[in-house]
């Protein structure tokens, strides 16, 4: 087979794995919507302050050391140890969970039954504060994060390949893991959604807040959970694009890789998430891979909305979307 | 009430004196956003040696220097927002350290009389003072960057690159564009090929970018790119295992911030440098004596030391060669900001004064004058060394091919001045 071909092949592996990193953060997005309406526009900043603390509590810094310093002169920055990757995990979905149930009872148990577009600002603001607050806690350098994921090409797959059709394919290890990872959340969501108490309740509250409320599930207790479990899916999309990147600022920005996914595979949806991330991952590789050098490149940025709003012409609720009929 | 309206009015008038003389340094500073990692080593290194002139002596000429601050969050927006709200304070110079904020001050600088000082970014053809009156991108800029880099892999392949070839990876920007058209030239000239692949903002994602140039397997890779964009570049390199020692980017791709995340595997990475990098220069016993010492250090004090801090006491001390030379050249202290244009125009930086002022070996000296903006135009190469977390030197301060720099420069500018019918001076 000629190598343009396996050129080809290998760009729409590429894509399938970028993809696989674009739903990591479009599920946050979906489990908050799905169970609350609300349009999480915080996500990417939750990526990125679960990430920062992540690596805050494994190098034993000291919340907020820049603030003490300057208000007491004093010049404290480390506790002095280093916390292994599990604990450090651990302790990070601790901070969500309390994340989380901040954010319901200071913002959220406050904006009961208002439109979704209050709710929607109020996530803005939400997004903002935890910007300032995850740069006063942990300082606004970039941080290196190692949670032991490995990187680079992975050289089996390469010498395989080379050995079978005398051209090697480039596949990243960090993308193998970001997609066993991916799919693992997957499966252990749809299992808690579909086979848990808690999870039938977080159904019942996304298919009707009133009724779910007059047999007895709280909506305080369901959307806490919501809310705690985006920041953990946050906390892993943090982690895959903070070990690529390092952890700073522009983490955040991943979320605007998730709205083509969305708006391709339906908000309320996980596996519509999952197949959204990869037709945008594998339909941007192969755009900038084909006509990318005919425009002057630089393509994936755009091309992952318009293919997004193509899908939107014929199907308006995206691919696995709920589709939406209101009497008048 | 009246009695105490009276007293605060007669107050006002017995106690109100002279306005302080102070000479103003205004600074779009970006503690915030996406690029915060690059901004805050500058913003901290400005403050810091000011501070050290303030308190060794007194300011410049015995008037103290105020860094006027202002927030921009690398926000091209906010930065014409910082220039208009704090050009009426007696702004000697504007440094807007982006290249699409130079675009847009330049005409509003020339308008207003205020020099803009972009060191090592800009607009590049800036540097014919006969067209630009108040813009200076001295010591050096895109085109000389490109050319230097290509001369030191001339001198790495014993003069000859013929038959190489070489891909610019670049911030899809108005920044990262500007060497593509010296670069074409050069290659025609040496006879390598050449070709150019963008990224988009922010660069968070560059697999497309770096599976093209597994394929296309070039000899050597510049990158002119920022922020986000160099650290995830520099790990998709070592992702393909493209040799870093082949990978060279621009003085803005050079930081610890772009090479610290790959961990060991930035290795070898190569950068420009238009300063040295490392504290083993005088000027740091002078700042630890008269700020850190003192408890006076800008920011948090964690970034002394590093590539952009040491970039930034050199912008600031060619700020300060020129305050004394505006001062000496019209025999005020307190300068206004034509004054300050004058002492840009007439700037020389010898040895000595970089010695006199504890950099001794930091960055070459360079001469400017009212035709030429730009400087020199050296540049040195820099390694990172992964093990060590230390940049070195591996070159002296090469010189750019300026035969066919300057008619370029000379080109692109009398264009500018014909379509804005501007005069040309000197």
């Amino acid at each position: 087979m000629p190598e343009q071909l396996f050129f080809t092949i290998e760009v729409i592996l590429n894509g399938l794995m970028a993809g696989v990193l674009y739903s990591l953060v479009a599920l946050g997005f979906v489990l908050i919507y799905k169970a609350s309406g609300i349009f999480n526009y915080a996500q990417g900043v939750m990526a990125l302050f679960a990430a920062m603390t992540l690596v805050g509590i494994m190098e034993g810094r000291i919340p907020f050391a820049h603030l003490i310093n300057a208000i007491l002169g004093t010049k404290i920055h480390h506790f002095g140890w280093h916390v292994n990757a599990v604990l450090a995990l651990i302790l990070t979905m601790g901070v969500m969970l309390l994340l989380a149930w901040l954010v319901q009872k200071v913002i959220f148990k406050h904006l009961v039954n208002q439109e979704g577009i209050i709710l929607f600002m109020a996530t803005i603001g939400l997004a903002y504060f935890l910007e300032g607050v995850g740069d006063l806690m942990w300082g606004g350098d970039i941080k290196m994060l190692d949670v032991g994921i490995p990187q680079g090409l992975n050289l089996w797959i390469d010498e395989t390949t080379y050995n079978m059709f005398d051209y090697g394919f480039f596949i990243d290890n960090l993308d193998i893991y970001a997609t066993v990872i991916a799919a693992i959340l997957v499966f252990v969501l749809v299992g808690f959604s579909q086979y848990t108490k808690q999870g039938r309740a977080m159904r019942a509250v996304a298919d009707d807040h009133q009724a779910a409320l007059s047999v007895g599930v709280s909506l305080n207790f369901i959307w806490i959970m919501v809310w705690t479990l985006a920041g953990f899916v946050a906390l892993v999309a943090g982690i895959v694009w903070g070990t690529k990147s390092g952890v700073q600022f522009s983490l955040s920005l991943i979320a605007l890789k998730a709205l083509p996914v969305l708006m391709l595979g339906g908000f309320t949806s996980i596996p519509g998430a999952i197949v959204g991330g990869l037709i945008i991952g594998v339909g941007e590789k192969l755009f900038e891979f084909a006509v990318g050098p005919l425009i002057g490149g630089a393509t994936e940025n755009w091309f992952a909305y318009v293919l997004a709003l193509l899908f939107l012409v014929f199907r308006p609720q995206g691919l696995f979307g709920e589709k939406i009929i209101e009497r008048v | 009430m009246f009695k105490k309206t009276i007293l605060a009015a007669l107050s006002s008038i017995m106690f109100a004196g002279p306005a302080l003389a102070e000479l103003v340094v205004p600074w779009f500073a970006y503690r915030t956003g996406a690029y915060a990692p690059s901004g805050i080593p500058l913003v901290d290194g400005i403050n810091d040696y000011f501070t050290m002139v303030n308190e060794r002596d007194g300011g410049i000429g015995g008037v103290p220097v105020r860094v006027l601050e202002c927030e921009t969050g690398y926000n091209t927006e906010k930065s014409v927002e910082c220039y208009e709200s704090t050009k009426a304070e007696g702004s000697l110079v504007y440094q807007p350290m982006s290249t699409g904020v130079t675009y847009q001050l330049i005409p509003k600088a020339t308008a207003d009389g205020i020099a803009l000082h972009t060191l090592g970014y800009g607009r590049t053809s800036a540097a014919n003072g006969r067209v630009f009156s108040n813009v200076f991108n001295y010591p050096a800029n895109y085109w000389t960057a490109a050319s230097v880099a290509v001369n030191h892999l001339l001198a790495e392949n014993g003069g000859s690159i013929s038959g190489k070839k070489v891909t610019l990876v670049y911030h899809n920007s108005a920044y990262g564009k500007e060497p593509i058209r010296v670069l074409e030239m050069l290659a025609d000239k040496h006879g390598f090929e050449f070709n150019a692949i963008p990224v988009d903002h922010p660069g968070q994602e560059q697999k497309s970018q770096w599976l093209q140039i597994r394929r296309e397997k070039p000899d050597y890779v510049l990158m002119w790119g920022w922020g986000v964009m160099n650290s995830v570049a520099i790990n998709e390199a070592a992702n393909i295992r493209f040799p870093m020692e082949n990978f060279i980017g621009v003085w803005w791709s050079g930081s610890e911030n772009d090479v610290l995340p790959a961990g060991m595997r930035a290795d070898g990475y190569k950068a420009l440098a238009l300063n040295a990098p490392g504290t083993d220069y005088g000027i740091y016993d002078e700042l630890k004596a008269n700020v850190w010492d003192k408890g006076l250090t800008a920011g948090a004090g964690d970034q002394i030391g590093s590539v952009l801090y040491n970039r930034a006491l050199y912008m600031a001390f060619l700020t300060h060669m020129a305050i004394e030379k505006a001062q000496e050249v019209t025999g005020v202290a307190d300068i206004s900001q034509a004054d300050m244009i004058k002492g840009m125009e007439a700037l020389e930086i010898t040895d000595a004064m970089m010695a006199e002022n504890g950099l001794a070996g930091f960055a070459p000296s360079f001469k400017v004058t009212c035709e030429d903006h730009g400087g020199s135009g050296l540049g040195a190469v820099q390694q990172w060394d992964a093990s060590a977390k230390t940049w070195n030197l591996i070159t002296d301060f090469i010189e750019p091919d300026m035969g066919m720099i300057a008619p370029l420069i000379k080109e692109d500018s009398e264009a500018f001045a014909k379509e804005n019918n501007i005069a040309m001076r000197c």
